[in-house]
């Protein structure tokens, strides 16, 4: 078990840059998740952690030796696919002994182990089997015996839950936490899923063209978002954005919204020009008391809660609310924001205004 | 009306494919049958007309094959005694005596020594050349791929004269590594192509899961993709082997002794009176054992192969 530290690293293809120098830490016996759109480097990055690609500069340190040059091979890590890469042309058995026959190891002991791991994870009955007829989760099952036999540093996963079917995902992701919780191995797992990262994560690194954006606890990245990006990305429907012209200075608890007067956490920061105010759809109420007011354009029932868009002077916005809440398309309604879980965003870039509020999350990565 | 299925075909259509099948079977085995008929005819039955359907089958055409023979006169095949062998008795019988073996042996062995020769040389360089262009960033890859390929643009006997008077300054002629060498040369772009395609369509993870295993680079091509990459071995190898064994018309311009290959050999037994038939059959029938059994070995890995993609992805 292992922490493993990313500092500075950087990979270039040719004249494309996948990955600009990004750091990160992954704490000892973390659950770690890698998460992104598309194309965002995710991937790249740990490949290069795991060894299979050389990062252009920087340097990787697994339990502190720096192994960014090293051969995947000397790494003493183990890599579940997408696809699985079971050895085609052997047995279930065979697939999770060969990590450990790479070693040397004794036959005996390789068989105890392999026995172990099937125990562990409820595939004793196909060891024998070929692993061209086995079901999805049964693969994946076969992949993660496989790299939990040898007992290595770190486990890296990419999306390993991406070729299995929509009901069975769910079932193997708690299967997965629960496989970590108790050997407590340091696992990177890359995901592209938002709600896959922050049901099964310790801790989130969201990435966006080759950049870090943010890296912290599911909730303070879900809470305190550091730039518009991941205030987008994460989240379903995704945060509210009020684009306004106007100014904040450091200290302010106030800003003009449209000419209407909505409290923000009190700010550390000063900007001007175009802003965004950012508010969660659970952080929107109805008021008739408040001047702030949109009409609404539709209603999606969820269940326990609804989905309202309306629009406002501002643009678009969706907001969640108890179904029980009786709201008709067509009608104007006060809106108010909760004051304590706003985040404001500057300019072209997108950062989050540090204040008082999120510099606690914020000012630590 | 009766129900049918999509799938599953009718009685009258199994009947009919069937049909089909046999028909086309027997129109292709049909000349392989006249040839293993002819090489059990005596002589005169082999040219006999109308072609002789039903005949007495003998081995004299394979004794022919093996032996070369002088006529001798009544007392000296008296001198001799007995025959002591059935080969012995099939030759005096026409008033023959054996004057001793035929090339035929030599001739055999010399194609299966360039023949498997070029196809194990073939398949070697074939699969690390094909892996190198698939797997790994090779500087003009693209134009060192269309110049493999541009060798197969005309037919080889094309630089027949080239190649002749290369061999001649290089001591490479009637020689079996000359031999070895100019059919994988031949057949190298063609096994490169097919054998890249076969490894294109292994995926790369199966190699990166090994590397992470804790395996080398090279017992990771070795392990793991030396096996999957079966399917497209046996095929490449399968092809190579076919035109290196029936190459004829280089054979005939490079070779003359000692490493004459079959195929201009077996047109040159000749005969008292006349191309001796059945013995050029016996040779044809022998000439097509080996590659016979080549393909029926390999067959296995075909089949596997086929279900093998259905399955994977």
């Amino acid at each position: 078990m292992a922490q493993i530290r990313i500092q500075n690293v950087r990979k270039e293809f040719g004249a494309f840059t996948a990955v600009q120098s990004s750091s990160f830490t992954v704490e000892d016996g973390e659950f770690f998740m890698l998460l992104g759109p598309s194309g965002c480097g995710k991937t790249t990055t740990l490949r290069m952690m795991a060894g299979l690609e050389l990062p252009t500069s920087g340097e990787i340190y697994i339990d502190g030796e720096e192994v960014g040059m090293k051969p995947a091979s000397q790494r003493d890590i183990a890599f579940v696919f997408q696809m699985f890469a079971l050895y085609p042309h052997m047995n279930v058995r065979k697939n999770i002994s060969y990590p450990l026959l790479s070693q040397g190891m004794p036959r005996a002991e390789v068989k105890a182990r392999v026995e172990d791991v099937a125990r562990i994870l409820k595939i004793e009955t196909i060891l024998d089997r070929p692993v061209g007829g086995l079901s999805g989760g049964d693969r994946q099952r076969v992949a993660l015996g496989r790299a939990i036999v040898r007992r290595p540093k770190a486990f890296f996963m990419d999306e390993p839950l991406g070729a299995l079917d929509a009901e069975f995902r769910e079932h193997m992701a708690e299967e997965l936490r629960a496989l970590h919780d108790r050997i407590g191995a340091t696992t990177v797992y890359v995901t592209h899923d938002q709600l896959e990262a922050m049901q099964m994560g310790d801790k989130i690194v969201v990435m966006n063209h080759g950049v870090v954006e943010q890296f912290g606890k599911p909730q303070e990245i879900y809470d305190w978002p550091a730039t518009k990006f991941v205030a987008k990305f994460i989240g379903s429907p995704a945060m509210n954005f009020f684009d306004f012209d106007g100014m904040i200075d450091a200290g302010d608890t106030v800003i003009e919204l449209s000419g209407k007067r909505v409290n923000v956490p009190s700010s550390r920061q000063g900007a001007k020009g175009q802003l965004t105010m950012g508010v969660r759809p659970e952080h929107i109420r109805f008021s008739d008391a408040s001047e702030y007011r949109g009409r609404v354009l539709a209603t999606e029932y969820l269940g326990t809660t609804q989905i309202i868009t309306l629009t406002t002077p501002n643009g678009e916005v969706k907001a969640r609310a108890s179904s029980r809440q009786a709201v008709r398309s067509g009608e104007t309604i006060g809106l108010e924001f909760n004051p304590g879980t706003l985040t404001i965003f500057e300019g072209e870039k997108g950062r989050a205004l540090l204040s008082e509020a999120n510099e606690g999350v914020l000012r630590h990565g | 009306m009766s129900s049918y299925s999509v799938t599953e075909p009718s009685g009258r259509q199994k009947l009919f494919a069937g049909t089909l099948v046999i028909l086309y079977a027997l129109i292709t085995i049909l000349p392989l049958l006249w040839i293993i008929g002819t090489s059990f005819k005596s002589p005169s039955d082999a040219i006999a007309y109308p072609p002789k359907t039903f005949f007495s089958p003998t081995l004299e055409g394979y004794v022919n094959l093996f032996t070369t023979r002088t006529r001798a006169t009544e007392e000296d095949v008296k001198a001799l005694g007995e025959p002591t062998t059935w080969y012995d008795r099939i030759v005096r019988k026409d008033g023959f005596i054996i004057a001793g073996p035929s090339r035929f042996m030599e001739r055999f062995s010399n194609s299966i020594v360039i023949g498997f020769g070029s196809t194990v040389l073939c398949i070697v360089l074939g699969t690390a050349a094909a892996y190198a262009f698939s797997r790994f960033k090779v500087p003009l890859k693209d134009d060192l791929l269309f110049f493999i390929l541009s060798t197969r643009m005309m037919p080889p006997i094309a630089v027949a004269i080239p190649i002749f008077l290369m061999f001649r300054s290089l001591g490479l002629n009637d020689t079996h590594l000359g031999m070895i060498l100019l059919y994988t040369a031949v057949n190298l772009s063609l096994a490169v192509w097919l054998l890249k395609g076969f490894i294109d369509e292994i995926p790369i993870e199966y190699e990166e899961a090994a590397l992470i295993d804790g395996y080398t680079r090279f017992q990771a091509f070795y392990k793991v993709v030396l096996p999957q990459a079966m399917t497209g071995i046996a095929s490449t190898a399968i092809f190579c082997l076919i035109f290196a064994w029936n190459e004829y018309a280089f054979a005939v311009l490079l070779t003359s002794g000692t490493a004459q290959t079959a195929p201009p050999f077996i047109p040159t037994i000749i005969g008292v009176g006349g191309q001796d038939w059945p013995a050029v059959a016996a040779g044809a029938t022998l000439f097509l054992v080996p590659v016979m059994i080549f393909t029926i070995v390999l067959r296995k890995h075909l089949l596997r192969g086929i279900t093998f993609g259905a399955v994977r992805k």
